[in-house]
């Protein structure tokens, strides 16, 4: 079950999306991000379904896997339309029963705001999804490093994000070898109070900590060996290098930036 | 390059801040010279001190007494902890824990790139490592997805793109089941034999011991014995004192020689045994 | 009378997904109460799983599997009892420890079978005495103690619920041979001392033949055989063939057959080799030297 979590999960692939440059990329995202929440209208997220549904069409990811990222944030995303349709007044009245009355601005308000999240949900999970945690994580150190003038650490939290990104899955099956463990001397995680409950999670945090701080000497260790000392002195094999594509498809992004601006301004 | 490994009368404690001794003597006086490109697999019961040795080979622990040197460079002089590391690449019991990379050609290159070597070259380096451990298929991996034998290739590749001269090998293979025990001893002997690199094996099994040019047993801080493997296994008693073993074939020579029968002490492999007692009732 | 008995037991994962494996295929296996059954096979073969079926931690997709004649999922209210008595080892059973002292952490699990103080005390104290516990080390910190030592608290824990069936999976791996070797005797100590019947999964040929009386030899979920450890054995050629090894005693005196000498085939121990050698040379009548 704890192996079932996709998000954020890469889905390695051949596609013209997969091989942009991933500073390109996370900028693209960006200014897609900037642009479904710009306008206040329904007309206005056009230009953020069109970029999302060309990077669609072209990553080559199957909508399925899409929607399986989506999927697990329909129910809140349910509660907090429902919520709105009711709630907002204003316009007009479009159904009214008893103390019951849905106007259109309601709807209008759940409607922007459910395609806006699902629009912003497959678009940021289409990033992840193409892009290697690794291209990100070094994309990200890359954007950020005229931040180093000032003395912002952006090295070690790219270290940070690439290690904690590794041992994900390796404390997963950690946590699932330790409970079936556990549950082996008679351990039970399901009963009892919540005091009860909570004390029973004692047999699996401590062993899943000492492992943790154990696995984390030992990588230290092992990262000194292979001669780390920062960012000092540190080249990179992967170069990331803009191509043609990547251009072409920031100037088709800017475009529609471009447009979604003049559109909100003159309207 | 060829470079030799000499330790000097080496002692070891743990130290706090203020240097007052915080562990027993680790180390005791341990000399000892490894000449390059040989094969040396060191043998000892758990706490008699190989790890802490393998861990003054590059400089990661310091020596409270003696010295050790790699070629010319003493570990404890500051300016030649990175090309001390370089030359002496390590490789741990537990695969898991020293691949930093989320991809396994990332993973490889990690040294390299702490080297500042151009990129270029490391894309050359790490394709040609991958290749050398026969993980290049795999290069797109992540080391979750890899077998336990498999991710240790990886570790090793990750050192061999450093280009070091000197590999040591903290019981690499203690946690791997029994085909990824036999892939990490034919890349060890590979690497050995090929590529000329000097190989420290440390090991709780006696079948890889035997592989080795060299055997070194430690026990308690300094060394025990120190000879070719037929030498050192033939002394059974003082094996099984130091906690250790011997090769099943040793023991049967060493039990037939007891009741009597004469036959060479210095058998370590099937074959050799095989062939003794062939002789024997021909 | 056999304590464990699996019938046509089948285990399938991922059903439904691409990734559907059948991981424990059609076995049936009867474990006679009081043997020592040493389970070897490759890494993927299904040994881990299978034994994870036997004290109920996994459900069988078909087939059953049952402990003194009793299914063990007739009553899911019973399955903790079911824990209780076959005890599960699992690898490097030290990085579960978690209490602040080895006597508690040994106590852990017959305090989740609700004994009494004095119970849970005695037992503590027995068991710590088969594994080579002493009783000062008793209130240390297990987190402070040698890795084997880590070992042994681990192995304790699951021997002070007093298993009927005790389950070790590599119960020695990473240890150097002369802890291997204690570990592997503290086994046989408990099994003396409670007549437990005992499952030890192990890579090592060699300690499965010094230490178990009968092999069961998994392969691609599959039972490739059981029998005693002397008629497993003598199968060498079988097992080297799914690419299992067999102690290297056995495979020189497999050689030495193959060369004419009539040396017997299920030799599988120093010991043996010694004395059939002897015997041969003795009819042989050649010259033992001095």
């Amino acid at each position: 079950m704890l192996k079932d979590i996709t998000i954020g999960q890469f889905f390695p692939g051949d596609s013209a999306v997969h091989k942009m440059d991933a500073r390109f990329k996370l900028c693209m995202t960006l200014l897609f991000i900037v642009m479904l929440f710009m306008g206040k209208h329904l007309y206005s997220l056009i230009f953020g379904i069109v970029f999302c549904v060309l990077a669609l069409v072209l990553s080559k990811i199957p909508f399925r896997l899409i929607w399986k990222s989506i999927r697990v944030l329909l129910p809140i995303l349910a509660v907090t339309a429902v919520l709105d349709i009711f709630l907002i007044d204003g316009g007009d009245t479009v159904f009214k029963w008893h103390f019951i009355e849905i106007t259109s601005d309601g709807v209008k308000t759940a409607l922007l705001m459910v395609i806006r999240i699902l629009v912003l949900l497959a678009g940021t999970s289409l990033l992840t999804y193409t892009t290697s945690p690794i291209a990100l994580t070094d994309a990200i150190e890359r954007l950020l490093n005229p931040l180093k003038k000032i003395h912002v650490p952006v090295h070690a939290f790219a270290m940070m994000m690439t290690i904690a990104l590794r041992f994900i899955p390796t404390l997963l099956e950690e946590t699932d070898k330790i409970m079936t463990a556990q549950k082996a001397r008679g351990a039970s995680f399901s009963e009892g109070n919540l005091l009860q409950r909570a004390r029973s999670l004692v047999p699996i945090l401590v062993p899943l900590f000492v492992s943790a701080f154990r696995r984390a000497e030992e990588l230290a260790t092992a990262m000194e060996c292979r001669c780390y000392r920062g960012d000092v002195g540190r080249t990179k094999m992967r170069q990331l290098k803009a191509a043609g594509r990547d251009y072409a498809a920031m100037a088709v992004t800017l475009i529609l930036f471009g447009t979604a601006l003049v559109v909100k301004i003159i309207f | 390059m060829k470079i030799r490994i000499q330790a000097e009368d080496l002692s070891f404690h743990y130290t706090d801040e203020e240097d007052n001794a915080i562990s027993p003597e680790i180390l005791k006086d341990l000399s000892l010279t490894l000449e390059a490109g040989s094969f040396v697999a060191v043998l000892g019961a758990n706490g008699c001190g190989k790890s802490t040795f393998a861990k003054h080979m590059n400089g990661i622990l310091i020596p409270t007494g003696g010295k050790m040197l790699i070629g010319e460079m003493d570990t404890a002089d500051e300016r030649y902890a990175y090309d001390i590391r370089q030359h002496v690449g390590m490789v741990f019991q537990n695969p898991d824990n020293q691949i930093v990379a989320t991809i396994v050609e990332e993973d490889v290159a990690f040294g390299s790139e702490n080297l500042g070597v151009p990129p270029e070259e490391i894309r050359q380096r790490v394709d040609d490592a991958l290749k050398a451990v026969d993980m290049y298929a795999y290069r797109m991996h992540a080391p979750s997805q890899l077998s336990g034998g498999q991710k240790q290739r990886v570790a090793i590749a990750g050192i061999i793109a450093m280009r070091p001269s000197c590999i040591v090998l903290d019981e690499p293979t203690a946690m791997l089941d029994p085909k990824g025990r036999q892939e990490i001893m034919k890349t060890i002997r590979m690497l050995n034999q090929e590529y000329g690199i000097t190989i420290v094996l440390i090991t709780h099994y006696m079948e890889e011991a035997v592989q080795a040019d060299r055997v070194i047993v430690m026990g308690d801080g300094n060394v025990l014995l120190d000879d070719v493997p037929e030498e050192v296994f033939s002394h059974v008693e003082e094996m099984k004192q130091a906690g250790l073993d011997v090769p099943q074939v040793t023991e049967l020579v060493y039990e037939l020689q007891k009741s009597g029968v004469q036959l060479d002490s210095r058998i370590i492999t099937e074959e050799a045994c095989t062939k003794a007692l062939l002789e024997l009732f021909a | 009378m056999a304590v464990i008995e699996v019938k046509d037991l089948t285990y399938r994962y991922g059903i439904g997904t691409p990734f559907e494996k059948t991981a424990v295929d059609h076995v049936q296996l009867t474990i006679p109460t009081g043997a020592y059954v040493g389970i070897i096979g490759h890494t993927g073969s299904g040994k881990s799983t299978l034994i994870q079926h036997l004290n109920g931690l996994l459900q069988p997709t078909e087939g059953t599997v049952m402990l003194d004649g009793k299914d063990i999922w007739a009553d899911k209210a019973e399955m903790r009892q079911v824990r209780f008595r076959v005890g599960l080892v699992f690898q490097y059973p030290e990085y579960q420890i978690f209490e602040e002292t080895v006597f508690r952490d040994i106590a852990f699990g017959p305090k989740n079978m609700g004994l009494s103080e004095d119970e849970i005390h005695a037992r503590v104290k027995e068991i710590a005495g088969i594994v080579g516990i002493s009783d000062d080390m008793l209130e240390h910190s297990p987190f402070l103690l040698s890795g084997g030592q880590k070992r042994r608290v681990a192995i304790a824990g699951v021997m002070a619920m007093r298993p009927e069936v005790l389950i070790l999976d590599e119960p020695t791996a990473g240890l150097d041979p002369r802890g291997r070797e204690e570990i592997l005797c503290e086994i046989d100590l408990y099994r003396k001392k409670t007549g437990a019947t005992i499952l030890l999964v192990s890579h090592s040929m060699e300690d499965v033949a010094r230490h178990a009386e009968h092999i069961l030899v998994m392969n691609k979920g599959s039972v490739f055989c059981y029998d005693t450890v002397q008629r497993v054995f003598s199968r060498a050629g079988e097992l080297q063939k799914i690419g299992l090894a067999v102690p290297q005693i056995t495979r020189v005196c497999a050689a030495l057959r193959q060369n004419g000498l009539a040396i017997d085939e299920n030799i599988y121990t120093v010991e043996q080799a010694k004395e059939q050698l002897l015997k041969l040379l003795r009819q042989k009548g050649v010259n033992r030297g001095c």
